[in-house]
């Protein structure tokens, strides 16, 4: 053989030696530099055809696997093909017999080959330099396993057609400089350039698009073995990441503030857990978790934003001077607040203090968030039929989105529990209010209370 | 805050995208760069440039436009109450970075999502814009993959569609429920709106192309969508079902499942626990037995267990052959290919070759042994010329003796 990847002149010999009937036994095919031809005995003219021999016959699927196989670095795979296309001469159909070892032979090395002009289209990584013009060129070192360099360069015209590149591999070089593409002899990894600033670019890309949650070595092995990781630059990262994984997992969850703990069962409970709880900040402030408080069976359950000072010195929800707005309201529409489970949506007074007062503070969105937590424990545990939320910050810690207040008032919204939600003011917004907005929005707080207390009426029918 | 460089905005930004489950690159039209001013090629099938530990293939330069978001998913690590750090990159350092790479072989293309910034089309502006840089200023051939937002403008979807191989508009959820409760500002009717149109629009192109060999492209690697498994309540049977319906309604490519993983910030209304990632493997196998081995979606939840869940320590097709013994065993030398499909333990290819050599000769334990990984498994449901499993299908503890032992279960779920 005159190159180890010449599929043409295999095949025009091997078409000869068929018509000259020569066995495969009586043949030995010897590539550049394999020290077969020691062997060889024979002669190495190439019999002429026998009289009247009949035309070399072989079936398609031969014919594409055999082009893969015969670039297969196996030395003996052009005796094997020869073998294979000797028989096929009496046996047509042979190729579609899988449970032949030749056939299967053969099938493996034209995989193998696959396979590795798949990592070559995959796995170059070129690097940029300059040459003598200042224009950019891209040069790129590479390993194959099988000679299937001439044959991919196609791909890479294809896909590179406008850039000036070079793939240095140990079995020949190809070039392409935007018009004509040039091949020269074997290289070592030292002709190829060193280092490309982009790679810290890639490296960085790597190691973030990689979920630490979600490890699976080996089907990243699976793919990409080892053997290729010396020349691909994000592959060096890959054992810090490994080893990174478990903590970065713990750091998301973590920062989170989730536990993998179970939700409480009884109120006692939550009580206690509560009072220990600083999944947000407010938990870490100078105060005492407040409960809410009511007949753990209330068919309403009463929800505000936080505790006050009030009723973080009592421990007891709305005894402050919203509370008393509540109360009022609910005793001039007669509704007893002794029935209703009354709590509030986060469970711990969030304040800044200034000099010696403190001064209430809205929860942001995220602490409302946290602290749903127990206030579904609660809801869970209570089952009410209705829950009324007092404010837009109750009204978020039900819905997990921010209401409007005016625009969601007056109607119930279905909970995924089967509850009804009903949203109003907050009392305390009404204390901030004067003269006739004060008097307008007291009647709409009390025409909200009182829709509630008939729909509990009509839901007990 | 100081501006943050293009690496720390990378780090931001592709870490905020590494809960995305898809990433194929295939499928679209064949190009390539010759006779042209710029670069890129696609030859039918993508190329994995890179596996991730993760065991996941990187392809494309998969990352956000920017994970500032005015939405409030609580799912989503870029939520607007989330407090994680926040980048944005303009279209331009995207495009640029897209050809960095791509220069360098690094990757197919660009699949390129984002946080809702200002409005839905906006944001849908500014992701067409990216993609327009790429195709029209820098004559980019390579693989681009848009996220679409269903809340913006059907024009600007539609323009996402002239210039991306593929698009896909995420459900999210399988239940509607599951979605008003944790994507409060989603709607399930106008993320399915948006598919719909996106598929109308697509076939038209097709059609148009038919008769105009010079019509424009749309879309032509197709739509795909995303769900999250494990967030809401919704069992493998549900899943399932609206996977299917998704098929169906709006020839989706792919429907891919992303296994809920724990997301800094989550809020307290997710569960605390992530699933095994075994379902989600399971989900992908379920999807696999509609797409390649025939089975209708109501037999793929006849797999489910009693909780609506397939199993975890087998696989789906098993599953349904131990719960329907009595279609095996099956007779490799004269089943009809539906059947040798249904048989635990054959793959596509292996009944492929089944039926290849079977026109040569009969077929023994021995010669279905070389083209299966494990005969062990197979056994129990064939016959060959040599075998027959004698009741084997009857015995109670048949799926104790297939499935594989615990122990290596947990080390692939973890
Ligand atoms: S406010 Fe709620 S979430 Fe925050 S520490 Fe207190 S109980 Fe915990």
């Amino acid at each position: 053989m005159p190159e180890p990847d010449d599929f043409a002149f295999w095949r025009d010999a091997a078409r000869q030696l068929v018509q000259a009937r020569i066995a495969p036994d009586q043949v030995a095919w010897s590539e550049p530099g394999s020290s077969g031809s020691l062997f060889a005995i024979g002669s190495t003219e190439l019999p002429s055809p026998l009289p009247g021999a009949a035309v070399v016959k072989a079936s398609k699927r031969f014919q594409s696997l055999a082009r893969n196989a015969a670039v297969h670095s196996d030395p003996e795979r052009f005796a094997l093909l020869y073998e294979m296309l000797w028989r096929l001469q009496g046996n047509s159909r042979l190729m579609e017999d899988k449970a032949d070892p030749l056939v299967r032979r053969i099938e493996e090395m034209d995989k193998a080959v696959r396979r590795d002009a798949h990592k070559m289209h995959a796995f170059v990584r070129f690097r940029k330099v300059s040459d003598e013009d200042a224009n950019d060129h891209y040069v790129a070192w590479f390993e194959p396993d099988h000679h299937i360099v001439r044959r991919e360069a196609g791909f890479f015209v294809r896909r590179f057609a406008n850039m000036h590149w070079s793939i240095l591999t140990p079995r020949g070089c190809l070039h392409w400089d935007g018009e004509t593409l040039r091949e020269s002899g074997p290289a070592q990894k030292a002709d190829a350039p060193q280092g490309d600033p982009a790679e810290d670019l890639w490296r960085s890309y790597y190691a973030s698009i990689f979920n630490p949650a979600r490890l699976k070595i080996g089907a990243m092995l699976k793919e990409m073995p080892r053997k290729y990781w010396k020349n691909m630059p994000e592959a060096e990262l890959i054992p810090q990441l490994i080893a990174g994984a478990q903590k970065r997992e713990s750091q998301m969850v973590d920062a989170g503030s989730m536990v993998a703990e179970d939700r409480p069962e009884s109120l006692e409970a939550i009580e206690r857990a509560i009072s220990a709880c600083s999944r947000c900040p407010i938990g870490d402030l100078d105060n005492k978790a407040v409960m809410g408080e009511g007949p753990p069976d209330a068919r309403l359950m009463i929800v505000g934003e936080q505790p006050g000072d009030v009723e973080d010195q009592q421990g007891r929800p709305f005894v402050g001077p919203a509370g008393q707005v509540l109360n009022a309201a609910l005793e001039k529409i007669g509704l007893d607040r002794e029935v209703a489970f009354v709590t509030n949506a986060v469970k711990h007074f969030k304040y800044q203090q200034r000099g010696k007062r403190r001064i209430h503070q809205s929860p942001n969105a995220k602490e409302i968030d946290l602290c749903r937590w127990w206030h579904e424990a609660e809801r869970e545990i209570v089952k009410p039929d209705i829950v009324l939320a007092l404010g837009a910050s109750a009204g978020r810690a039900m819905l997990g989105r921010t209401v409007s207040i005016s625009r969601q008032r007056g109607e119930p919204i279905a909970l995924d529990d089967g509850s009804e939600l009903w949203i109003t003011a907050h009392p305390s917004y009404l204390l901030r209010l004067d003269g006739e907005a004060r008097e307008k929005q007291v009647q709409l707080f009390e025409q909200d209370l009182r829709s509630v207390k008939e729909r509990l009426a009509a839901l007990a029918d | 805050m100081p501006a943050l460089d293009t690496i720390q905005k990378l780090e931001i930004l592709a870490d905020a995208a590494k809960y995305d489950a898809s990433c194929a690159s295939s499928g679209t039209a064949k190009r390539n760069s010759k006779g042209g001013k710029g670069i890129g090629s696609t030859e039918g099938m993508g190329i994995c440039h890179a596996y991730a530990p993760d065991g996941r293939c990187i392809s494309l330069l998969k990352i956000l436009l920017t994970n500032h978001c005015i939405f409030d998913c609580h799912y989503c690590v870029n939520r607007k109450s989330s407090n994680v750090r926040r980048a944005r990159f303009t279209p331009q350092e995207v495009a640029d970075l897209t050809l960095t790479f791509y220069r360098r072989n690094y990757i197919e293309g660009l699949f390129l999502s984002s946080g809702i910034i200002k409005s839905g089309n906006h944001t849908m502006e500014m992701l067409v814009e990216t993609a327009r840089i790429l195709r029209e200023d820098h004559d980019f051939r390579g693989y681009i993959h848009l996220k679409t937002i269903p809340e913006a403008d059907p024009e600007l979807v539609h323009q996402a569609g002239l210039f991306a191989d593929r698009v896909s508009i995420n459900v999210e959820l399988p239940t509607d429920s599951g979605l008003t409760r944790l994507a409060p500002d989603k709607n399930a009717r106008q993320i399915e709106g948006a598919m719909g149109g996106m598929k109308s629009a697509i076939v038209q192109a097709k059609d148009e192309r038919k008769r105009f060999r010079n019509a424009p492209r749309f879309a032509p690697g197709g739509q795909s969508t995303q769900m999250i498994v494990g967030a809401d309540a919704a069992s493998d049977a549900d899943i399932v079902g609206k996977a299917s319906r998704l098929y169906d309604n709006f020839g989706l490519r792919r429907v891919y499942y992303s296994a809920f993983s724990p997301i800094p910030d989550a809020s307290a209304v997710l569960p605390l626990k992530r699933p095994p990632l075994m379902r989600e493997h399971r989900l992908y196998q379920s999807d696999w037995l509609m797409r390649f081995y025939g089975f209708a979606p109501r037999e793929v939840m006849q797999a489910t267990e009693a909780d609506g869940n397939l199993p975890l320590d087998i696989d789906p097709k098993l599953a349904w052959a131990l719960k329907f013994r009595d279609a095996f065993p099956v007779d490799v030398n004269r089943a009809p290919k539906e059947k040798l499909l249904r048989v635990p333990g054959l793959g596509t290819k292996a009944v492929g070759q089944i039926l290849a050599s079977r026109r040569h000769r009969s077929l023994r334990l021995d010669d279905v042994a070389k083209l299966t990984v494990s005969i062990a498994k197979v056994r129990p449901f064939i016959c060959t010329l040599d075998w027959r499993p004698t009741m084997l299908t009857d015995r109670t503890d048949l799926r104790s003796l297939l499935a594989p032992k615990q122990e290596q279960l947990e080390l692939f779920a973890a």
